[in-house]
Protein backbone atom coordinates (compact mmCIF):
# COMPACT_ATOMS: atom_id res chain seq x y z
CA UNK A 1 0.00 0.00 0.00
CA UNK A 2 0.98 3.60 -0.67
CA UNK A 3 2.10 5.19 1.96
CA UNK A 4 3.49 2.46 4.33
CA UNK A 5 7.05 1.79 5.61
CA UNK A 6 7.05 -0.86 3.51
CA UNK A 7 6.00 0.33 0.23
CA UNK A 8 9.30 0.32 -1.99
CA UNK A 9 9.71 3.70 -3.77
CA UNK A 10 10.66 3.42 -7.26
CA UNK A 11 13.57 6.01 -8.68
CA UNK A 12 11.76 8.10 -10.71
CA UNK A 13 14.22 8.50 -13.56
CA UNK A 14 13.87 5.60 -15.93
CA UNK A 15 16.45 2.49 -16.43
CA UNK A 16 18.04 3.05 -19.72
CA UNK A 17 16.83 0.37 -21.58
CA UNK A 18 18.88 -1.96 -23.60
CA UNK A 19 18.72 -3.40 -27.53
CA UNK A 20 19.00 -6.73 -27.85
CA UNK A 21 21.87 -5.56 -30.34
CA UNK A 22 23.53 -3.75 -27.09
CA UNK A 23 23.09 -6.77 -25.26
CA UNK A 24 25.19 -9.66 -28.11
CA UNK A 25 27.33 -6.75 -28.31
CA UNK A 26 28.55 -6.55 -24.93
CA UNK A 27 28.45 -10.43 -24.32
CA UNK A 28 30.51 -10.92 -27.52
CA UNK A 29 33.33 -7.79 -26.00
CA UNK A 30 33.36 -10.14 -22.78
CA UNK A 31 33.90 -13.37 -24.95
CA UNK A 32 36.57 -12.07 -26.43
CA UNK A 33 38.31 -10.59 -23.68
CA UNK A 34 37.96 -13.64 -21.78
CA UNK A 35 39.59 -15.58 -25.08
CA UNK A 36 42.37 -12.79 -25.04
CA UNK A 37 43.26 -13.42 -21.50
CA UNK A 38 42.98 -16.78 -21.53
CA UNK A 39 45.63 -16.86 -24.55
CA UNK A 40 47.98 -14.31 -22.92
CA UNK A 41 47.77 -16.50 -19.21
CA UNK A 42 48.37 -19.88 -22.00
CA UNK A 43 51.67 -18.03 -23.41
CA UNK A 44 52.91 -16.70 -20.42
CA UNK A 45 52.44 -20.58 -18.96
CA UNK A 46 55.13 -21.44 -21.52
CA UNK A 47 57.51 -18.32 -22.20
CA UNK A 48 58.10 -19.07 -18.45
CA UNK A 49 59.87 -22.21 -19.07
CA UNK A 50 62.24 -20.29 -20.79
CA UNK A 51 63.73 -17.80 -17.87
CA UNK A 52 63.98 -18.59 -14.38
CA UNK A 53 62.87 -18.38 -11.52
CA UNK A 54 61.73 -21.80 -12.27
CA UNK A 55 60.48 -24.21 -9.24
CA UNK A 56 61.39 -27.64 -10.14
CA UNK A 57 59.70 -28.75 -6.49
CA UNK A 58 56.38 -27.58 -6.92
CA UNK A 59 56.34 -29.05 -10.38
CA UNK A 60 57.42 -32.30 -9.14
CA UNK A 61 54.50 -31.86 -6.29
CA UNK A 62 52.17 -31.04 -8.74
CA UNK A 63 53.21 -34.19 -11.22
CA UNK A 64 52.26 -36.31 -7.94
CA UNK A 65 48.98 -34.87 -6.94
CA UNK A 66 48.22 -34.63 -10.80
CA UNK A 67 49.56 -38.27 -11.57
CA UNK A 68 49.77 -40.56 -8.85
CA UNK A 69 46.60 -38.74 -7.16
CA UNK A 70 44.63 -39.78 -10.78
CA UNK A 71 45.64 -43.21 -11.22
CA UNK A 72 42.87 -44.96 -9.28
CA UNK A 73 40.31 -43.36 -11.06
CA UNK A 74 42.03 -43.61 -15.00
CA UNK A 75 42.75 -47.56 -13.94
CA UNK A 76 39.45 -48.36 -12.73
CA UNK A 77 37.43 -46.35 -15.27
CA UNK A 78 40.31 -48.01 -18.24
CA UNK A 79 39.72 -51.57 -17.17
CA UNK A 80 35.56 -51.21 -17.65
CA UNK A 81 35.81 -49.45 -20.53
CA UNK A 82 38.12 -52.01 -22.18
CA UNK A 83 35.60 -55.05 -21.41
CA UNK A 84 32.63 -52.93 -22.54
CA UNK A 85 33.93 -52.37 -25.87
CA UNK A 86 34.79 -55.59 -26.26
CA UNK A 87 31.38 -56.83 -25.28
CA UNK A 88 29.99 -54.21 -27.66
CA UNK A 89 32.18 -55.02 -30.76
CA UNK A 90 32.22 -58.65 -30.03
CA UNK A 91 28.29 -58.83 -30.03
CA UNK A 92 28.38 -57.51 -33.71
CA UNK A 93 31.39 -59.18 -34.98
CA UNK A 94 30.48 -62.37 -33.75
CA UNK A 95 27.38 -62.42 -36.06
CA UNK A 96 29.79 -62.28 -39.13
CA UNK A 97 31.91 -64.95 -37.33
CA UNK A 98 34.55 -62.51 -37.11
CA UNK A 99 35.27 -62.24 -33.31
CA UNK A 100 38.63 -63.22 -33.73
CA UNK A 101 38.55 -58.80 -35.15
CA UNK A 102 37.58 -57.55 -31.61
CA UNK A 103 41.28 -57.24 -30.45
CA UNK A 104 42.27 -55.02 -33.35
CA UNK A 105 39.13 -52.91 -33.01
CA UNK A 106 39.76 -52.66 -29.54
CA UNK A 107 43.12 -51.58 -29.82
CA UNK A 108 42.50 -48.89 -32.28
CA UNK A 109 40.03 -47.55 -30.83
CA UNK A 110 41.43 -47.04 -27.45
CA UNK A 111 45.31 -46.20 -28.73
CA UNK A 112 43.64 -43.44 -30.87
CA UNK A 113 41.14 -42.38 -29.30
CA UNK A 114 39.44 -43.45 -26.15
CA UNK A 115 42.23 -43.57 -24.14
CA UNK A 116 43.56 -40.40 -24.65
CA UNK A 117 40.41 -38.50 -24.54
CA UNK A 118 38.55 -40.49 -21.42
CA UNK A 119 41.50 -39.74 -19.66
CA UNK A 120 41.45 -36.08 -20.59
CA UNK A 121 38.06 -35.93 -19.37
CA UNK A 122 38.22 -37.95 -16.14
CA UNK A 123 41.43 -36.08 -15.12
CA UNK A 124 39.63 -32.89 -16.20
CA UNK A 125 36.91 -34.00 -13.83
CA UNK A 126 39.03 -34.22 -11.04
CA UNK A 127 42.39 -31.92 -11.72
CA UNK A 128 40.64 -28.48 -13.91
CA UNK A 129 38.55 -28.42 -10.83
CA UNK A 130 41.31 -28.65 -8.22
CA UNK A 131 43.37 -26.34 -10.07
CA UNK A 132 40.17 -23.97 -9.76
CA UNK A 133 39.08 -24.34 -6.71
CA UNK A 134 42.82 -23.77 -4.61
CA UNK A 135 43.88 -21.07 -6.89
CA UNK A 136 40.29 -19.53 -6.37
CA UNK A 137 40.33 -19.82 -3.05
CA UNK A 138 44.17 -18.56 -2.61
CA UNK A 139 42.77 -15.44 -4.70
CA UNK A 140 39.85 -14.61 -2.29
CA UNK A 141 42.12 -15.13 0.84
CA UNK A 142 44.25 -12.85 -0.92
CA UNK A 143 47.21 -15.04 -0.54
CA UNK A 144 47.89 -14.39 -4.40
CA UNK A 145 48.54 -11.23 -3.49
CA UNK A 146 50.31 -11.64 -0.58
CA UNK A 147 52.66 -13.80 -3.13
CA UNK A 148 53.14 -11.19 -5.49
CA UNK A 149 53.85 -8.44 -2.38
CA UNK A 150 56.90 -10.78 -1.48
CA UNK A 151 58.71 -10.46 -5.05
CA UNK A 152 56.99 -14.10 -6.31
CA UNK A 153 55.55 -14.07 -9.50
CA UNK A 154 52.43 -16.25 -9.18
CA UNK A 155 52.26 -17.25 -12.90
CA UNK A 156 56.04 -18.92 -12.46
CA UNK A 157 54.94 -20.11 -9.22
CA UNK A 158 50.95 -21.50 -9.75
CA UNK A 159 50.94 -21.57 -12.84
CA UNK A 160 53.09 -22.85 -14.62
CA UNK A 161 54.41 -25.64 -12.44
CA UNK A 162 50.86 -27.02 -12.92
CA UNK A 163 50.53 -27.33 -16.63
CA UNK A 164 54.31 -28.30 -16.85
CA UNK A 165 53.06 -31.63 -14.55
CA UNK A 166 49.86 -32.39 -16.44
CA UNK A 167 51.22 -32.04 -19.95
CA UNK A 168 54.26 -34.70 -18.61
CA UNK A 169 52.58 -36.60 -16.41
CA UNK A 170 48.89 -37.28 -18.95
CA UNK A 171 50.99 -39.43 -21.68
CA UNK A 172 52.19 -41.63 -19.29
CA UNK A 173 48.32 -42.21 -17.81
CA UNK A 174 47.34 -42.48 -21.22
CA UNK A 175 49.40 -45.64 -21.68
CA UNK A 176 48.50 -47.10 -18.27
CA UNK A 177 44.65 -46.46 -19.49
CA UNK A 178 45.14 -47.78 -22.58
CA UNK A 179 47.10 -50.92 -21.11
CA UNK A 180 44.44 -51.89 -18.23
CA UNK A 181 41.97 -51.27 -21.31
CA UNK A 182 42.98 -54.03 -23.29
CA UNK A 183 43.62 -55.92 -20.24
CA UNK A 184 39.63 -55.53 -19.38
CA UNK A 185 39.19 -56.32 -22.93
CA UNK A 186 40.88 -59.36 -22.82
CA UNK A 187 39.20 -60.47 -19.87
CA UNK A 188 36.11 -59.70 -21.33
CA UNK A 189 37.04 -61.49 -24.83
CA UNK A 190 37.84 -64.88 -22.94
CA UNK A 191 35.20 -65.05 -20.76
CA UNK A 192 32.06 -63.68 -22.87
CA UNK A 193 33.69 -64.48 -26.38
CA UNK A 194 35.75 -67.57 -25.63
CA UNK A 195 39.24 -65.93 -27.51
CA UNK A 196 42.13 -67.04 -25.98
CA UNK A 197 44.16 -64.34 -24.32
CA UNK A 198 46.98 -64.78 -26.81
CA UNK A 199 45.32 -64.59 -29.66
CA UNK A 200 43.50 -61.52 -28.01
CA UNK A 201 47.15 -60.00 -27.30
CA UNK A 202 48.55 -60.72 -30.47
CA UNK A 203 45.67 -59.48 -32.79
CA UNK A 204 45.85 -56.17 -30.75
CA UNK A 205 49.81 -55.94 -30.97
CA UNK A 206 49.76 -56.11 -34.11
CA UNK A 207 46.76 -53.97 -35.08
CA UNK A 208 48.65 -50.89 -33.97
CA UNK A 209 51.11 -49.22 -35.97
CA UNK A 210 53.59 -46.10 -35.30
CA UNK A 211 51.33 -43.65 -36.71
CA UNK A 212 48.55 -44.90 -33.42
CA UNK A 213 51.24 -44.58 -30.60
CA UNK A 214 51.91 -41.04 -32.06
CA UNK A 215 48.69 -39.75 -31.90
CA UNK A 216 47.71 -41.85 -28.89
CA UNK A 217 50.46 -39.63 -26.90
CA UNK A 218 50.59 -36.19 -28.87
CA UNK A 219 47.26 -35.61 -27.66
CA UNK A 220 47.08 -36.19 -24.05
CA UNK A 221 50.09 -33.79 -24.12
CA UNK A 222 47.51 -31.37 -26.29
CA UNK A 223 44.58 -32.28 -23.77
CA UNK A 224 46.62 -31.81 -20.17
CA UNK A 225 47.80 -28.51 -21.71
CA UNK A 226 44.01 -27.43 -22.24
CA UNK A 227 42.68 -28.86 -18.56
CA UNK A 228 45.66 -27.19 -16.53
CA UNK A 229 45.30 -23.67 -18.37
CA UNK A 230 41.69 -24.13 -17.68
CA UNK A 231 41.61 -24.70 -14.36
CA UNK A 232 44.38 -21.48 -13.93
CA UNK A 233 42.11 -19.49 -15.88
CA UNK A 234 38.76 -20.05 -13.94
CA UNK A 235 40.92 -19.87 -10.66
CA UNK A 236 42.59 -16.77 -11.12
CA UNK A 237 39.50 -15.13 -12.40
CA UNK A 238 37.18 -16.01 -9.62
CA UNK A 239 34.71 -12.85 -8.66
CA UNK A 240 32.29 -13.07 -5.98
CA UNK A 241 34.08 -14.98 -3.18
CA UNK A 242 33.94 -18.58 -2.18
CA UNK A 243 30.31 -18.74 -4.00
CA UNK A 244 32.39 -17.53 -7.45
CA UNK A 245 35.11 -20.33 -6.19
CA UNK A 246 31.91 -23.09 -6.39
CA UNK A 247 30.91 -21.63 -9.91
CA UNK A 248 34.61 -21.40 -11.86
CA UNK A 249 35.16 -25.14 -10.35
CA UNK A 250 32.47 -26.38 -12.53
CA UNK A 251 32.82 -23.97 -15.46
CA UNK A 252 36.82 -24.85 -15.15
CA UNK A 253 35.24 -28.99 -15.94
CA UNK A 254 33.05 -27.84 -18.44
CA UNK A 255 35.04 -26.24 -20.39
CA UNK A 256 38.05 -28.18 -20.27
CA UNK A 257 35.54 -31.32 -21.12
CA UNK A 258 34.17 -29.10 -23.83
CA UNK A 259 37.69 -27.98 -25.47
CA UNK A 260 39.04 -31.66 -24.93
CA UNK A 261 36.40 -32.70 -27.44
CA UNK A 262 36.52 -30.35 -29.66
CA UNK A 263 40.23 -30.19 -29.94
CA UNK A 264 40.17 -34.22 -30.54
CA UNK A 265 38.18 -33.33 -33.67
CA UNK A 266 40.92 -31.14 -35.08
CA UNK A 267 43.89 -33.12 -33.62
CA UNK A 268 42.66 -36.28 -35.26
CA UNK A 269 42.35 -34.83 -38.62
CA UNK A 270 46.04 -33.33 -38.27
CA UNK A 271 47.09 -36.60 -37.15
CA UNK A 272 45.08 -38.56 -39.78
CA UNK A 273 47.13 -36.46 -42.43
CA UNK A 274 50.53 -36.25 -41.27
CA UNK A 275 49.95 -40.22 -40.55
CA UNK A 276 49.40 -39.97 -44.36
CA UNK A 277 52.05 -37.93 -45.56
CA UNK A 278 55.10 -39.59 -42.79
CA UNK A 279 54.40 -43.06 -42.05
CA UNK B 1 69.24 -7.70 13.15
CA UNK B 2 70.48 -4.61 11.22
CA UNK B 3 67.85 -1.44 11.67
CA UNK B 4 66.06 -1.42 8.36
CA UNK B 5 65.96 2.15 8.82
CA UNK B 6 69.49 2.03 8.55
CA UNK B 7 68.75 1.28 4.77
CA UNK B 8 66.05 3.56 4.69
CA UNK B 9 67.58 6.50 5.63
CA UNK B 10 70.16 6.40 3.06
CA UNK B 11 66.68 7.23 0.69
CA UNK B 12 66.77 10.80 0.11
CA UNK B 13 63.72 12.40 0.38
CA UNK B 14 60.34 10.58 1.73
CA UNK B 15 59.40 7.07 2.01
CA UNK B 16 56.41 7.21 0.26
CA UNK B 17 54.52 9.76 -1.63
CA UNK B 18 51.35 9.89 -3.47
CA UNK B 19 50.85 12.41 -6.03
CA UNK B 20 47.40 13.40 -7.15
CA UNK B 21 46.03 9.36 -7.19
CA UNK B 22 42.90 8.47 -8.52
CA UNK B 23 42.10 4.84 -8.58
CA UNK B 24 38.56 4.14 -10.34
CA UNK B 25 36.81 0.76 -11.15
CA UNK B 26 33.57 0.13 -13.56
CA UNK B 27 31.36 1.41 -10.39
CA UNK B 28 33.30 4.81 -10.43
CA UNK B 29 36.62 6.62 -8.56
CA UNK B 30 37.15 5.42 -5.39
CA UNK B 31 40.27 7.34 -4.51
CA UNK B 32 40.17 11.00 -6.33
CA UNK B 33 43.12 12.71 -5.95
CA UNK B 34 44.88 11.76 -2.90
CA UNK B 35 48.17 13.46 -2.21
CA UNK B 36 50.21 12.59 0.97
CA UNK B 37 53.73 11.75 1.70
CA UNK B 38 55.03 9.83 4.83
CA UNK B 39 58.92 10.52 5.57
CA UNK B 40 61.13 7.61 6.77
CA UNK B 41 60.64 6.12 9.97
CA UNK B 42 56.96 7.96 10.32
CA UNK B 43 54.13 6.31 11.27
CA UNK B 44 51.09 7.07 8.95
CA UNK B 45 47.64 6.34 10.15
CA UNK B 46 44.97 5.98 7.50
CA UNK B 47 41.31 6.19 8.99
CA UNK B 48 38.55 5.89 7.32
CA UNK B 49 34.99 4.10 6.90
CA UNK B 50 34.90 1.20 5.07
CA UNK B 51 34.39 1.21 1.71
CA UNK B 52 37.03 4.76 1.08
CA UNK B 53 40.03 2.68 -0.30
CA UNK B 54 42.31 2.75 2.78
CA UNK B 55 43.14 -0.86 1.69
CA UNK B 56 43.62 0.21 -2.06
CA UNK B 57 46.37 2.69 -1.10
CA UNK B 58 48.54 0.47 1.02
CA UNK B 59 47.93 -1.68 -2.15
CA UNK B 60 48.84 0.88 -4.79
CA UNK B 61 52.05 1.62 -2.66
CA UNK B 62 53.29 -1.82 -3.13
CA UNK B 63 52.22 -1.74 -6.83
CA UNK B 64 49.48 -4.72 -6.42
CA UNK B 65 47.45 -1.98 -8.12
CA UNK B 66 47.60 0.86 -10.76
CA UNK B 67 46.58 4.04 -10.38
CA UNK B 68 44.13 5.36 -13.51
CA UNK B 69 45.88 8.77 -12.84
CA UNK B 70 48.62 10.25 -10.94
CA UNK B 71 51.48 8.75 -9.52
CA UNK B 72 52.65 6.99 -6.69
CA UNK B 73 56.71 6.87 -5.63
CA UNK B 74 57.76 4.46 -3.19
CA UNK B 75 61.44 4.25 -1.40
CA UNK B 76 61.96 6.71 -4.93
CA UNK B 77 60.92 4.59 -7.21
CA UNK B 78 57.72 5.30 -9.23
CA UNK B 79 55.52 2.27 -8.73
CA UNK B 80 52.90 3.21 -10.85
CA UNK B 81 55.05 3.05 -14.22
CA UNK B 82 57.10 0.43 -13.09
CA UNK B 83 56.49 -3.28 -14.68
CA UNK B 84 55.24 -6.35 -13.06
CA UNK B 85 59.06 -7.82 -13.04
CA UNK B 86 60.33 -4.64 -11.87
CA UNK B 87 58.18 -4.63 -9.01
CA UNK B 88 58.86 -8.29 -7.72
CA UNK B 89 62.85 -6.13 -6.73
CA UNK B 90 60.85 -3.52 -5.55
CA UNK B 91 58.61 -5.66 -2.84
CA UNK B 92 61.57 -7.00 -1.34
CA UNK B 93 61.91 -4.15 0.76
CA UNK B 94 58.62 -3.83 1.42
CA UNK B 95 56.50 -5.75 4.07
CA UNK B 96 52.74 -6.42 4.04
CA UNK B 97 50.85 -8.11 6.79
CA UNK B 98 46.72 -8.36 4.75
CA UNK B 99 43.97 -8.13 6.96
CA UNK B 100 43.14 -11.51 7.67
CA UNK B 101 47.17 -12.59 7.30
CA UNK B 102 46.98 -14.32 3.79
CA UNK B 103 49.10 -17.07 5.51
CA UNK B 104 49.59 -19.69 2.73
CA UNK B 105 47.19 -22.44 4.09
CA UNK B 106 49.17 -25.59 2.55
CA UNK B 107 52.39 -24.89 4.49
CA UNK B 108 53.29 -24.57 8.07
CA UNK B 109 53.94 -21.48 10.01
CA UNK B 110 57.69 -21.89 9.35
CA UNK B 111 57.42 -22.40 5.62
CA UNK B 112 55.24 -19.27 5.75
CA UNK B 113 57.82 -16.99 7.61
CA UNK B 114 60.71 -18.72 5.59
CA UNK B 115 58.85 -18.08 2.12
CA UNK B 116 60.28 -14.93 1.45
CA UNK B 117 64.30 -16.40 2.44
CA UNK B 118 63.83 -19.59 0.44
CA UNK B 119 62.30 -17.43 -2.67
CA UNK B 120 65.94 -15.12 -2.37
CA UNK B 121 68.03 -18.37 -2.31
CA UNK B 122 69.34 -17.84 1.32
CA UNK B 123 71.31 -20.75 2.27
CA UNK B 124 68.83 -23.18 4.74
CA UNK B 125 71.27 -22.96 7.53
CA UNK B 126 70.75 -19.34 7.79
CA UNK B 127 67.34 -19.83 7.20
CA UNK B 128 66.19 -21.43 10.73
CA UNK B 129 67.67 -19.27 12.80
CA UNK B 130 66.46 -16.30 11.34
CA UNK B 131 62.68 -17.59 11.29
CA UNK B 132 63.21 -18.60 14.84
CA UNK B 133 64.12 -15.30 15.59
CA UNK B 134 61.06 -13.80 13.90
CA UNK B 135 58.99 -16.23 15.49
CA UNK B 136 60.27 -14.86 18.84
CA UNK B 137 59.75 -11.89 18.04
CA UNK B 138 56.00 -12.42 17.61
CA UNK B 139 56.15 -14.84 20.67
CA UNK B 140 54.96 -17.50 18.81
CA UNK B 141 58.01 -20.13 18.13
CA UNK B 142 56.56 -23.10 19.39
CA UNK B 143 53.72 -22.68 16.61
CA UNK B 144 56.60 -23.13 13.49
CA UNK B 145 55.30 -26.61 12.65
CA UNK B 146 52.19 -25.78 12.58
CA UNK B 147 49.22 -25.30 9.82
CA UNK B 148 48.00 -21.80 9.94
CA UNK B 149 44.18 -23.64 10.32
CA UNK B 150 45.57 -24.49 13.53
CA UNK B 151 45.99 -21.15 14.67
CA UNK B 152 43.67 -18.46 16.18
CA UNK B 153 42.85 -15.61 14.39
CA UNK B 154 44.78 -13.42 16.48
CA UNK B 155 47.89 -15.50 16.30
CA UNK B 156 47.22 -15.68 12.48
CA UNK B 157 48.19 -12.16 12.33
CA UNK B 158 51.35 -12.00 14.36
CA UNK B 159 52.58 -15.04 11.98
CA UNK B 160 51.92 -12.25 9.19
CA UNK B 161 53.97 -9.79 11.05
CA UNK B 162 56.99 -12.43 11.26
CA UNK B 163 56.69 -13.05 7.79
CA UNK B 164 56.56 -9.30 7.25
CA UNK B 165 59.41 -8.51 9.29
CA UNK B 166 61.44 -11.51 8.26
CA UNK B 167 63.97 -10.36 5.51
CA UNK B 168 63.74 -6.29 7.44
CA UNK B 169 61.87 -4.50 5.05
CA UNK B 170 62.65 -0.45 4.99
CA UNK B 171 58.38 -0.28 4.75
CA UNK B 172 55.74 -2.13 6.46
CA UNK B 173 51.87 -1.99 5.31
CA UNK B 174 49.21 -2.92 7.67
CA UNK B 175 45.69 -3.39 6.47
CA UNK B 176 43.49 -3.20 9.61
CA UNK B 177 45.40 -5.60 11.41
CA UNK B 178 43.16 -5.45 14.70
CA UNK B 179 40.35 -5.67 12.70
CA UNK B 180 37.60 -8.53 14.27
CA UNK B 181 40.16 -9.08 17.29
CA UNK B 182 39.08 -8.92 20.75
CA UNK B 183 41.08 -6.31 22.92
CA UNK B 184 43.70 -8.15 24.46
CA UNK B 185 44.60 -9.74 21.37
CA UNK B 186 44.47 -6.09 19.63
CA UNK B 187 47.04 -4.61 22.22
CA UNK B 188 49.42 -7.60 21.55
CA UNK B 189 49.42 -6.45 17.85
CA UNK B 190 49.53 -2.97 18.83
CA UNK B 191 52.80 -3.60 20.47
CA UNK B 192 54.31 -5.54 18.41
CA UNK B 193 53.89 -2.89 15.97
CA UNK B 194 55.44 -1.07 18.01
CA UNK B 195 58.23 -2.67 18.56
CA UNK B 196 59.08 -3.49 15.05
CA UNK B 197 58.66 0.24 14.61
CA UNK B 198 61.10 0.83 17.71
CA UNK B 199 63.67 -1.61 17.81
CA UNK B 200 63.84 -1.90 13.84
CA UNK B 201 62.69 1.55 12.56
CA UNK B 202 60.57 0.89 9.45
CA UNK B 203 58.36 3.49 8.25
CA UNK B 204 54.60 2.32 8.35
CA UNK B 205 51.39 2.35 6.84
CA UNK B 206 48.65 1.32 8.99
CA UNK B 207 44.81 1.32 7.45
CA UNK B 208 42.29 1.13 10.69
CA UNK B 209 38.69 1.68 11.42
CA UNK B 210 39.70 1.64 15.11
CA UNK B 211 41.15 5.34 16.30
CA UNK B 212 42.71 3.68 19.62
CA UNK B 213 44.74 2.03 17.60
CA UNK B 214 46.96 4.88 15.81
CA UNK B 215 46.28 7.16 19.13
CA UNK B 216 48.35 3.84 20.89
CA UNK B 217 51.07 4.20 17.88
CA UNK B 218 51.62 7.89 18.62
CA UNK B 219 51.29 8.12 22.50
CA UNK B 220 53.30 4.89 23.48
CA UNK B 221 56.80 3.53 22.42
CA UNK B 222 59.11 0.43 23.03
CA UNK B 223 61.77 0.44 25.28
CA UNK B 224 64.78 -1.24 24.19
CA UNK B 225 66.21 -1.43 27.66
CA UNK B 226 63.33 -2.47 29.60
CA UNK B 227 61.71 -4.68 27.04
CA UNK B 228 58.35 -3.11 27.74
CA UNK B 229 55.61 -1.08 25.73
CA UNK B 230 55.84 2.85 28.13
CA UNK B 231 54.21 5.86 27.34
CA UNK B 232 56.47 7.69 24.53
CA UNK B 233 58.96 10.54 26.04
CA UNK B 234 59.99 12.68 23.33
CA UNK B 235 62.49 14.20 26.14
CA UNK B 236 64.09 10.99 26.46
CA UNK B 237 64.56 10.32 22.98
CA UNK B 238 66.08 13.65 22.06
CA UNK B 239 68.51 13.28 25.27
CA UNK B 240 69.76 9.94 24.03
CA UNK B 241 69.99 11.65 20.76
CA UNK B 242 67.05 9.66 18.76
CA UNK B 243 63.90 11.33 17.26
CA UNK B 244 60.94 9.71 18.56
CA UNK B 245 58.93 8.06 16.02
CA UNK B 246 55.98 10.36 14.64
CA UNK B 247 53.00 9.57 13.43
CA UNK B 248 50.25 11.26 11.61
CA UNK B 249 46.61 10.69 10.56
CA UNK B 250 44.59 10.60 7.50
CA UNK B 251 41.12 10.80 7.45
CA UNK B 252 39.52 9.85 4.31
CA UNK B 253 36.34 10.29 3.32
CA UNK B 254 34.34 9.90 -0.09
CA UNK B 255 37.49 8.97 -1.74
CA UNK B 256 39.49 12.04 -0.47
CA UNK B 257 41.68 12.88 2.37
CA UNK B 258 39.25 15.26 4.65
CA UNK B 259 42.08 15.35 7.28
CA UNK B 260 45.92 15.89 7.47
CA UNK B 261 47.37 15.91 10.70
CA UNK B 262 49.28 14.97 14.26
CA UNK B 263 47.25 12.95 17.05
CA UNK B 264 46.61 16.40 19.26
CA UNK B 265 45.21 18.05 15.91
CA UNK B 266 42.87 14.96 15.96
CA UNK B 267 41.78 15.00 19.10
CA UNK B 268 40.93 18.48 19.36
CA UNK B 269 39.50 19.16 16.58
CA UNK B 270 35.39 19.88 16.51
CA UNK B 271 34.53 18.41 13.10
CA UNK B 272 31.05 16.63 13.30
CA UNK B 273 32.36 13.98 10.80
CA UNK B 274 36.22 13.25 12.95
CA UNK B 275 34.17 13.75 16.24
CA UNK B 276 32.40 10.22 15.24
CA UNK B 277 35.78 8.85 14.75
CA UNK B 278 36.78 9.92 18.26
CA UNK B 279 33.57 8.53 20.42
Amino acid sequence: MAGTPLQIERDASPEPKLSIVDVLVDSLKRWVASVQDYSFLSARSVKNLATGPRYFQDTLDQMDDIGVGSLPIVLISGFFIGAVMVLQTGSQFTRFGQAALTGDIVAIALVRELGPTLTGILVAGRCSSGIASELGSMLVTEQVDAMRAMGTDPSRKLITPRVLATVLVLPLLTALNDFVGLLGGCVASVFSLRLGAVEFWTRAIKALDFADLMQGFTKPMVYGFILATVGCYKGLNVRGGTQGVGRATTQAVVLASVMIIAADLFLTKLALYLGDKLF
Amino acid sequence: MTPAAATATTNAGPAVVFDNVYLGFDEGDILRGVSFSVPARETLVLLGETGTGKTLTLKLATGLLKPTRGSVSVLGQEVSIMSERELLHLRERIGFVFQEGALFDSMTVGENVAYRLREEHVKEEEIEPRVNEALQFVELEHTADQLPSELSGGMRRRVSIARALINRPDIVLYDSPTAGLDPITSQTIISLILRLRDVYGVTALMATQRLQDGFALANFSFDKETKHVVRANPAKGAKDGQIAAATRFIVYKDGRIYFEGDPQELSGTKDPYLRRFLV
